[in-house]
């Protein structure tokens, strides 16, 4: 039970989901004002959903249509499928994708009811080679703050990543989809069928 | 194990405690052959992934029985009460690590903050400090060993204490001997602290229950899950960003032809 002891720690996992959130049909975020406009737009947008007051279902929804307005989704699932996309058939490498936009809706978008009344504020970019990371701290109320860091690509002026204090969701969604690649011994069309229910 | 006392049998447990750090330090292994997947270095995974099993059914039974019930239903004020007094009584022993770590700064702040705590919020059941810009700082053992330069050394996973590093376990082990109020508590008073910690640790399970169970219950591998967010955490809390994993990902290093 002393898993993430850290009251930051436990939020890592809860809040992958304002992450999720993310820009309207967008040219290329080339500068850092860009990168930091596409991070404001996305945290406005899920704050927007958040404060709707909708039913669950209709929030995921919405969720999803922001994860893929604002993210870089062909490159966030080549990244967690990992080496196993190599062998993906085109057809696999489409399916995966749209399975796991819905996915991560669903996962981080069932632990946004926690932020229901939260605050989230875009606190300053840097850039690091070919990226921009804009953090922003997210004030839920009666907690200490904590930081969530967007990466965004300096070519396709899209979010392909962020940390949750710290915590890598690429890295640690690559770690869930390969376990469920392993599930299924290696098959991806069952590893795909697996992800469209979970979440 | 006992917490050693001041006079007597005291020099004979701390040289004990020494040669436990010295061993325990000199086995933390250094990635070579063993990595997983992520990038991690777990050469144990057998005996660790028994251990997880032993710790989920913990979980389990816990989040199903009537006991977090129990907790969510506290009021604000008595479980924010077990939370400031388990941080303060945990500040010495913080002050202790700061200074080891040559961080004297933190060191005089936290102890300012004891001293606010333990007195204007009677006896630490409430956060005077924090309002005052002197916000919770913890730290422990394991960070010294840190800073000091020890590796991380493999993962571990411990009994109920969950996810760890051969260099966190040597760090909870040396903070276990090296607890000031120990030396100046009587018997009953010094164990206070780490009763007052399980009640915290209850208190935040209930708090992030949603998040636990999505990485505890309904990941595809719950051993994989918290092995690499509880790495990617600590490493961030140490400010640790030599390991692999939490180096930059290149945004366009990627073939994502067809995806």
């Amino acid at each position: 039970m002393t898993y993430f002891t850290n009251r930051r720690g436990f939020l890592a996992g809860a809040l992958s989901a304002s992450a999720l959130g993310a820009l309207p049909g967008m040219a290329l975020a080339a500068s850092a004002a860009q990168a930091e406009r596409l991070v404001q737009g996305l945290v406005d947008d899920v704050n927007a959903v958040i404060a709707s007051g909708v039913a669950e279902p209709a929030m995921i929804a919405e969720f999803e249509r922001i994860f893929v307005r604002y993210g870089d989704m062909p490159y966030i699932a080549a990244y967690v499928m990992g080496a196993d996309g190599r062998r993906a058939t085109g057809a696999q490498k489409k399916a995966f994708t749209a399975a796991f936009q819905g996915y991560a809706a669903r996962k981080y978008g069932k632990q946004f009811r926690q932020f229901i009344g939260s605050e989230i504020s875009v606190a300053g970019t840097q850039k690091v080679k070919n990226a921009y990371q804009v953090a922003t701290v997210a004030k839920l109320r009666g907690q200490s703050p904590f930081e969530v860091t967007f990466f965004v690509g300096e070519k396709s002026g899209r979010f392909y990543n962020m940390y949750v204090e710290g915590v890598n969701m690429l890295l640690t969604e690559r770690t869930e989809i390969g376990a469920m690649l392993d599930r299924r011994r290696g098959d991806i069309d069952a590893m795909i069928a697996d992800l469209q229910r979970a979440g | 194990m006992r917490i050693p006392r001041p006079s007597g049998c005291g020099a004979l447990f701390r040289s004990f405690s020494g040669l436990v750090l010295i061993t325990m330090v000199a086995s933390c292994a250094t990635p070579g052959p063993g990595e997983t997947r992520d990038g991690v270095f777990d050469p144990q995974e057998p005996a660790n992934r028994r251990v997880h099993a032993f710790n989920k059914r913990i979980y389990s039974r816990l989040s199903g029985g009537g006991e977090s019930g129990f907790i969510e239903s506290l009021p604000i004020p008595v479980k924010n009460g077990v939370v400031n007094f388990s941080d303060t009584v945990a500040l010495p022993q913080t002050v202790v690590n700061q200074l080891l770590q040559g961080r004297l700064l933190r060191a005089s702040r936290n102890t300012l903050r004891f001293s606010v705590n333990a007195t204007l919020g009677l006896a630490g059941l409430i956060d005077v400090a924090g309002p005052m810009g002197l916000p919770e700082d913890r730290s422990n053992f394991g960070e010294t060993l840190y800073v000091w330069g020890f590796p991380e050394g493999g993962y571990m996973e411990l009994p109920v204490l969950g996810p760890s590093t051969e260099r966190e376990a040597t760090g909870i082990v040396v903070d276990f001997f090296t607890d000031p109020f120990a030396y100046v508590l009587p018997s009953p008073q010094r164990y206070v602290r780490y009763g007052a910690r399980l009640g915290e640790l209850a208190i935040k399970r209930s708090e992030y229950g949603d998040a636990l169970d999505a990485v505890m219950l309904e990941s595809a591998d719950s051993y994989a899950q918290a092995r690499v967010i509880w790495l990617e955490k600590r490493r961030h809390e140490l400010g640790d960003d030599s390991i692999e994993g939490s180096g930059f990902i290149d945004p366009e290093g990627l073939d994502t032809e067809g995806f």
